[in-house]
């Protein structure tokens, strides 16, 4: 049988897959990579279908000892990766041989990397998923020193050995489609995006990305009825400084939703580090 | 789409039954419910023209299914909700036991319901400052709704009694005991 070994778990490390799908209407959020395009990545590399378990390590300093021989991929926040000592490929398949140690150093560029293995992480199921919900604790504790990890029969299917995508650093803006509750806003939501700049916040996590900078003005203070949350939805509380709703969020919320992240930016969220100044605007 | 607080279980039920192809989930709120759809399968006008034509099932009155609680209602708040309602604690549980209720939607926290159809003079804002922890079971009262604390958590309900029921677990399927549109009555126990 093959098996990861956790030697160290880096700053955070979680299991993550495609996610925990179709129970939102309980108030089970979908948990998941925050950056799937990521892990869909690593997955492709190694020959596993892109939603398989892989290791969601935030900011690099995790170290594995395999049991047995595997390919691995590494993608998402690039950061220096080490087999035996020996520097390694990022965003490609490499090959791990019995009793060897890959650690994936701290991250240069962007926030999370992901790591997949080949045959995927083979660990139990909480509602379909293997994937930690940091704020419902279902599914498993972040990884800790000395976890084993059983590792899935590979499909044997070659890994892709295209260029995976490089996380993106550029400070193009972040799209968003207006509403539902822009119109509770003092000023159109697009003059107030466009005249604003934020800052990721240190207090940002897998439940939401939390924004400083200018207020967003309400003309309510009161909370709104209960309403169901998406990823990617711009709450604003009374204080006015905007979260944007991550995997892990509540699934129904009670402030005003002024935008919604579009999909095609949302995993561009995951690997902003905090103090990162960023730029949104209304997506036409 | 917005709608009628008492008509959101009536509504997801209706969805239910007939959702089209490309629609992934709906899910309901307070008075909205949210319909997420896959974009090449379908699109957003096909998708709002049938929410918005959708009827109002009445089978969360009637055909959906029965939950009966046991509750022992010895909840810390009893005393004060009853003098807030200018009742005996006893007026306040038969009150409480003679609702029918439905769960409108969940959140909060996994299997997390709230119930519709709490006896209008048991309406009470919650509490200003939440408590840090609420036992798992207990058994609340606060606004429009009443609820069963899936887990301890913190909570900013006025608590009447406690229930053994599991009401959520994630290694059981279904996870939730109550879902939207699920009848639900209390029954009084002795400890």
């Amino acid at each position: 049988m093959i098996e990861l070994v956790v030697v160290k778990p880096g700053v955070r490390s979680l299991i993550q897959d495609g996610g925990r799908l179709g129970y939102l209407r309980v108030g089970v959020t979908e948990s998941g990579a925050y950056d799937r395009g990521a892990l869909a990545a690593a997955n492709r590399a190694v020959g596993n279908d892109a939603s398989a378990a892989g290791i969601e390590c935030l900011l690099g300093g995790l170290e594995l000892r395999c049991r047995g021989g595997a390919s691995i991929a590494v993608t998402g926040a690039r950061a220096g990766i080490t087999v035996d000592g020996e520097s390694a490929m990022f965003g490609t398949a490499i090959q791990l041989v019995n009793d060897g140690v890959l650690r994936i150093g701290r991250a240069k560029q962007g926030l999370r990397s992901y790591l997949a293995v080949s045959g995927g992480i083979d660990g139990l199921e909480q509602l379909g998923s293997q994937s930690t919900d940091t704020m419902s604790g279902i599914g498993p504790a972040p990884l800790a020193v000395g976890d084993q990890l059983s590792i899935g029969q590979s499909s044997g299917a070659i890994g892709s050995p295209a260029a995976p995508p490089v996380v993106r650093t550029d400070n193009s803006p972040i799209r968003v489609t207006p509403g539902p509750h822009d119109d509770l806003l003092a000023a159109p939501l697009a003059e107030l995006l466009n005249d604003g700049e934020w800052v990721v916040s240190p207090s940002s996590d897998r439940i939401g990305l939390r924004l400083t900078g200018p207020a967003l003005p309400l003309t309510v203070t009161a909370s709104l009825p209960s309403e169901p949350t998406l990823r990617g939805a711009i709450q604003v509380p009374p204080d006015g400084q905007p979260v944007i709703l991550g995997p892990d969020r509540p699934t129904t919320g009670g402030y005003p939703v002024v935008g919604v992240v579009i999909d095609a930016d949302l995993d561009r969220l995951a690997q902003l580090r905090p103090g990162t100044r960023i730029v949104l605007a209304v997506d036409s | 789409m917005e709608c009628e607080p008492s008509d959101v279980a009536g509504l997801v039920l209706s969805a239910d039954q007939s959702s089209p192809s490309g629609v992934i989930d709906v899910v309901p709120g307070a008075q909205s419910i949210l319909a997420t759809f896959d974009p090449v399968a379908t699109d957003e006008t096909t998708v709002a023209h049938w929410l918005r034509a959708l009827p109002v099932s009445i089978a969360p009155l009637t055909a959906a299914p029965l939950v009966e609680l046991e509750v022992t209602y010895n909840g810390p708040d009893l005393a004060e909700v009853a003098a807030a309602c200018d009742m005996s604690p006893a007026e306040v549980v038969a009150r409480h036991v003679a609702g029918d209720y439905v769960v409108a939607f969940c959140g909060f926290a996994p299997g997390f319901a709230y119930l519709t159809g709490i006896d209008p003079t048991l309406q009470l804002a919650r509490h200003s400052a939440p408590r840090e922890s609420v036992p798992a079971g207990s058994v609340a009262i606060a606004a429009d709704y009443s609820a069963v604390y899936p887990r301890s958590s913190p909570g900013g309900w006025h608590l009447i009694g406690s229930c053994d029921a599991v009401l959520f677990d994630a290694d059981r399927e279904p996870p939730a005991l109550l879902t939207p549109g699920t009848r639900v009555k209390f029954r009084e126990v002795d400890q």
